[in-house]
């Protein structure tokens, strides 16, 4: 065992050595600011456990690498930034069709386009309601803090193997480059990673017949079979897969919905608002698919307003609303193009609230 | 050998019947793989990565494991399951549009990489299954869906060479041209299938066979037309032979 103690590191290398630490020894990525300090990390540490790093020639033929690598079944994952998740959903696409576990992480940043380097929640679409063509879902995870990210990556690799599911994990610039203590888990070993030798492509050695990993059949009524077993199996994630915070929320009169950066932001909001007389709460969902809907919406009953607020013109927002159901009002706060909203104005506009 | 022993068909391939139309190559250079693979002995370490096109269905085809890579990543998709399990072979089976056009970056990149993948590359100058577009190989004045006058080097540019781009790249180990129309082709094609298995398997680098290839029913030639189409036509265009060796004396 290694000794569990608390070390500083900054939010790109604690994900990267969280994921060594979950078995990953497989890494294809491509520089993008704000992450390439997790590229640059895998580069440096792979090779010390023995993995394999390799920087590809593009964001697309890195999905295309991942891809090749999950479907020999072993523990693989890579990082971006907007763009360049932009650029990966073609093999996002392929790998949730084709139904291989792996990890993204995918550090937001100020969009769209070209946009800014700095911190935004604007891929929250994108993310949850698939970003690339057909019918699909990927588990969708929003850390509040580096020690959450850590847990969460590990999560992840464990999650994706279960349900041979994609899993990313979305985070922003500010995570990404601030700096925390992180007490970091043992290493796994790797004998005991999940079995995949019923579906992966290793090599028949003669003694079985062919695996076939595809996303593809030509017959629309055995696609459709395929995809209703792939529901199937989104229906059991929904289920049981579910996380979030519940933060003062037992008398709460209006509840803060909030994710990642900025649910951790609007605890400070609460406490602050507290003081001054209002009984507000935090829901910050956690994961953002599956989304916490049963959930949050038992507010409804005592709560007599929502109010959601994210790095982004509200995309998050639509789930909450669909939560909520028109029973309580829902507002909205956001700031977009990498600003990061200050827990003094979201208070400002929470006090204009109520 | 006695003659059944020798046409027999391969243990490579699968009990699956071919869906190829009548006098496309596709057909002769699967059968051309799957000789080397067992002649090889690598049948239980191969895997296989299809492409899109007519040949989509290829990982049905071979009785090794296998994946379907999207339009033009199959040698992105390759370097992933290479990476993971370095043991296994890896063999990537792509067409003109795939491999000249949409995955243009990719194989230039596991190329230079000396990606230890072998590429089997069918050049019939045409879209195949979408029905006969202009592909990146179409010759000039040659008539497709989409150059329904001929192409036009002021609007669509040249036809590519992708062996001689290639060829300039420092990771490539074996890269050869070559025609599956005479039966001297057919032997000179599986000659070079397996010294780019060899540069696989002896770890040298990457290794590519272009094959020049007919597609009697987008061409609208009958398969004895097409073979004479493709020796009067596309040979001069693309001229056959080895244009990089470095397997050395294993063969």
């Amino acid at each position: 065992m290694e000794k569990a103690e608390k070390v500083m590191v900054k939010g790109t290398e604690a994900i990267g050595e969280a994921a060594i630490r979950a078995g990953c020894r497989l890494y294809f990525g491509y520089p993008i600011t704000p992450q390439s300090e997790l590229t640059e990390y895998m580069a440096r540490r792979l090779p010390e456990v023995n993995g394999t790093f390799l920087q590809a020639e593009s964001e697309v033929a890195v999905s295309n690498m991942i891809y090749g690598a999950a479907s020999t079944g072993k523990r693989v994952m890579t990082s971006t930034s907007s763009p360049g998740f932009s650029l990966m959903q073609e093999g996002v696409s392929y790998i949730a069709g084709a139904e291989l576990p792996c990890v993204f992480v995918n550090v937001v940043r100020g969009g769209p386009g070209l946009g800014d380097i700095q911190p935004a929640q604007s891929d929250y679409f994108q993310a949850t309601k698939g970003g690339g063509h057909g019918d699909y879902k990927l588990i969708v995870y929003g850390p509040e803090s580096l020690q959450e990210a850590v847990e969460l990556t590990i999560r992840a690799f464990d999650v994706a193997d279960k349900y041979r599911i994609p899993v990313l994990l979305l985070t922003d610039g500010l995570l990404g480059q601030m700096m925390e203590p992180v007490k970091f888990p043992s290493f796994k070993n790797l004998n005991t990673l999940p079995d995949h030798s019923d579906w992966a492509l290793t090599g028949t050695k003669m003694q079985r017949e062919p695996h076939r990993v595809t996303s593809f059949d030509l017959d629309p009524v055995k696609l459709e079979k395929m995809n209703i077993q792939r529901h199937e199996k989104y229906k059991t994630i929904v289920k049981k897969e579910k996380l979030f915070e519940e933060y003062k929320l037992n008398d709460a009169e209006v509840v803060l919905v909030a994710y990642g950066t900025m649910g951790r932001i609007v605890k400070s909001v609460v406490d602050t608002a507290r003081e001054k007389g209002v009984k507000a709460g935090v829901f910050r969902p956690i994961s953002l698919w599956p989304f916490p809907y049963e959930e949050l919406g038992r507010y409804t009953e005592n709560a007599k307003l929502f109010f959601t607020i994210e790095m982004s013109f509200g995309q998050m927002l639509e789930d909450v609303r669909l939560a909520v159901n028109g029973k309580k009002p829902v507002e909205f706060y956001g700031r977009t193009g990498g600003v990061v909203p200050t827990p003094g104005e979201v208070l400002a506009k929470l006090m204009e609230l109520v | 050998m006695a003659y059944a022993e020798r046409f027999k068909a391969p243990t490579s391939l699968s009990e699956k019947e071919f869906t190829y139309c009548p006098g496309c190559s596709h057909g002769i250079v699967h059968r051309l793989i799957a000789e080397v693979i067992d002649e090889l002995e690598i049948q239980g370490k191969t895997i296989m990565v299809a492409p899109v096109g007519c040949s989509v269905f290829a990982y049905e085809f071979f009785d090794v494991d296998g994946t379907v890579a999207a339009h033009g990543r199959a040698p992105a998709v390759a370097t992933g399951i290479k990476r993971a399990s370095p043991d296994n072979v890896v063999f990537t089976y792509q067409g003109d549009g795939d491999l000249a056009a949409i995955g243009t970056a990719e194989i230039i990149h596991a190329a230079n990489r000396g990606e230890l993948i072998t590429t089997i590359f069918i050049n019939n100058a045409i879209y195949g299954m979408t029905g006969g577009q202009m592909a990146p190989t179409t010759l000039l004045g040659m008539k497709t869906t989409t150059t329904p006058y001929g192409r036009k080097e002021n609007i669509e540019g040249y036809p590519i060479h992708v062996s001689e781009v290639l060829k300039e790249l420092s990771g490539v180990a074996f890269l050869a041209r070559t025609k599956v129309t005479t039966p001297q082709d057919v032997i000179k094609t599986k000659k070079y299938l397996k010294r780019a298995f060899y540069a696989q398997l002896n770890n040298i680098g990457f290794g590519l066979v272009e094959v020049l290839s007919t597609c009697p029913t987008n061409w609208g030639l009958t398969p004895i037309e097409s073979m004479k189409w493709l020796e009067d036509n596309m040979v001069k265009e693309f001229p056959l032979g080895v244009y990089v060796d470095k397997v050395g004396d294993v063969y």
